[in-house]
């Protein structure tokens, strides 16, 4: 579903502050994997996922969503095959705008934008279904303005928005980071439901090594720009955060640097 | 007595001017409020929209046909502008200033002189200075055909995506949403607007003139936050807010009026304007960094300077 072959990318190269983000970075997933992805600070999680949203181009390498050759796509087009969660809740939809407003351009993502009426009386029904499921009382406030919902109402509305025209492929960089661990954990559970019922593929980055371990069917560990560990399958399910610990400082060279990563 | 004669007697006209500029109020609206790009390329639309009408009806068109072409050029203008902003990256306000410079170069092509009038006596325009009650009823027609097809727009696909990049172009983008060409699209949109209200201003006081645009940019946002003050609280319906605009430029034009019949120095006009669009600017900011201190920090504030100054004293006295 999702092919990166020898991504690289180095910013301010040249200068003082060079810095290599990505470092060949190689990575195949079928479809209907659900990929935790962890690693410190700086390791590279959140500009691989970048790399595939198209926030910029690599230096060289190539991105492949399903079978398309996404590398030189602007964002805007790429987005036909993805849905993305930002870790700002404010990001992820437009403030300004009534809650169905939002959904009825997350509706039309990847759809050419026409004359037609930006919201039919059949969507709102539609709309309201959705709202419902996700069990926060959203069903009745259609016309309430985002920017007056709660954080983690407005990521649990981002995750409708970025599912609910099925991506191909699901970015999640860190969606849970910046709310309080009862909404992270409703949030959680909400991304759980709808990757399983959609049958979705994919990559969530989480600071929280609990978290990595508990979700999805395979883990991937980052170092430095790489691409460490790469467990799946029933050697993911044995996993702990020891032996994920071990495992790093075996792979890496060295401690584990992210008191965030092991207290979160 | 004759003075508030005078006044009264001024109010059509001032009505029918705060129509016009409340057309081109409504162009600002979009890229200020729905895009949240600051265009200063209105300066040199406006005129643009003046000349191209003057030239045209005086050489024997049609003025509607005269009007069309106006805001067509009206809209090339906003489409350099977009140019500038999206495909070059260069800052909104830069790009504004440069097609409005560039502009007052072309404009003076167009008209091939500094001003030309058009003669309403011999020429059939839509609405002059010299018939009032028809000009007003006119622009009304024109305002509200222009909020109409404004809020139909808005309500459509194409027209919520256009607000979506205003508002978060990180959402729109991740949408599917081409940022850049929504904007382009709103600058076109706006500066047909604005030119619109050029060609109507030309007709109604009877010529074009080359410096005719000059400060536009501050009358319209006048206008928009004159409109926003009053309507804002109102509502939250679209249509409302843009007739709010519309007659934020009536109600500055009268206010306008009052001032110039209290016997104000009108050359001073622009630089009031200039100041009181300055203030209602800087009140949002202002009131958040000023005046957000509550009772109960003001109070421990006041503690503490006194506590401050009292230790002064005690030190001073030791000395």
């Amino acid at each position: 579903m999702l092919e990166l072959r020898h991504i690289t990318k180095t910013f301010n190269a040249g200068t003082v502050n060079e810095k290599v983000a990505l470092n060949d970075i190689c990575l195949k997933l079928e479809e209907g994997d659900f990929v935790t992805i962890i690693g410190g600070n700086g390791a590279g999680k959140s500009t691989m996922l970048n790399a595939i949203a198209g926030a910029w181009l690599p230096d060289c390498g190539s991105i492949i969503v399903d079978g398309v050759d996404v590398t030189d796509m602007p964002e805007y087009k790429r987005a036909k095959f993805l849905g993305s969660v930002f870790q700002d809740p404010r990001m992820g939809t437009a403030t300004d705008m009534w809650l169905e407003e939002n959904l009825a351009i997350a509706k039309r993502r990847g759809e050419r934008r026409t004359l037609r009426w930006a919201i039919t009386r059949k969507e709102r029904e539609e709309y309201q279904e959705l709202l419902k499921q996700l069990d926060l009382g959203l069903e009745h406030r259609l016309t309430t303005k985002m920017g007056l919902l709660s954080g983690g109402q407005r990521q649990a509305v981002t995750l409708l928005m970025a599912t609910m025209r099925k991506p191909k492929l699901l970015l999640l960089d860190e969606h849970t980071a910046a709310l309080d661990p009862k909404t992270a954990a409703k949030v959680l559970e909400i991304t759980d439901k709808l990757i399983t019922e959609n049958n979705l593929t994919a990559l969530m980055v989480t600071h929280n090594m609990k978290d990595a371990i508990a979700h999805g069917n395979r883990l991937i560990m980052m170092n430095a720009g790489k691409i460490i560990i790469d467990v799946s399958g029933e050697e993911k399910k044995k996993l702990t955060v020891e032996t994920l610990l071990d495992a790093f400082s075996k792979a890496s060279g060295a401690e584990f640097a992210s008191d965030r990563a092991l207290l979160g | 007595m004759n003075f508030i004669v005078s006044l009264f007697k001024s109010m059509p006209g001032a009505i029918s001017l705060g129509l016009i500029w409340g057309i081109m109020a409504i162009g600002v609206y979009i890229t200020y409020k729905i895009l949240d790009v600051a265009d200063l390329t209105v300066d040199g639309s406006i005129c643009t929209g003046a000349c191209v009408c003057a030239i045209l009806v005086s050489s024997g068109v049609n003025v509607w046909v005269a009007l069309f072409l106006a805001v067509v050029a009206g809209m090339l203008t906003g489409l350099i502008t977009g140019f500038f902003h999206t495909v070059l990256g260069i800052p909104a306000i830069l790009s504004g200033i440069l097609t409005q410079l560039m502009l007052w170069s072309i404009n003076l092509k167009i008209l091939g002189r500094a001003n030309l009038g058009i003669n309403a006596r011999n020429i059939k325009v839509i609405v002059t200075q010299l018939d009032k009650s028809k000009a007003i009823m006119a622009l009304v027609g024109f305002v509200a055909v222009v909020i109409l097809v404004l809020y139909l727009f808005f309500g459509t696909e194409l027209g919520c995506s256009l607000r979506a990049t205003g508002c978060n172009q990180k959402m729109s983008n991740a949408q599917g949403i081409n940022n850049k060409f929504n904007k382009i699209l709103g600058l076109i949109i706006s500066n047909g607007l604005v030119a619109l209200s050029g060609a109507l201003l030309a007709q109604y006081q009877g010529f074009a003139d080359i410096n005719m645009g000059r400060g536009a940019i501050v009358i319209g946002l006048a206008a928009v936050i004159i409109g926003d003050a009053i309507f804002g609280h109102i509502s939250i319906n679209f249509g409302v807010r843009l007739a709010g605009v519309a007659l934020g430029g009536v109600i500055y034009y009268v206010v306008y009026q009052i001032v110039v019949w209290l016997g104000l120095d009108p050359e001073l006009l622009k630089m009031l304007s200039a100041i009181v669009v300055a203030i209602f600017l800087a009140i949002p900011y202002v009131k958040s960094s000023y005046f957000s201190y509550t009772p109960q920090f003001k109070a421990e504030r006041k503690a503490r300077r006194f506590a401050a100054r009292a230790t002064k004293k005690a030190k001073g006295g030791n000395e």
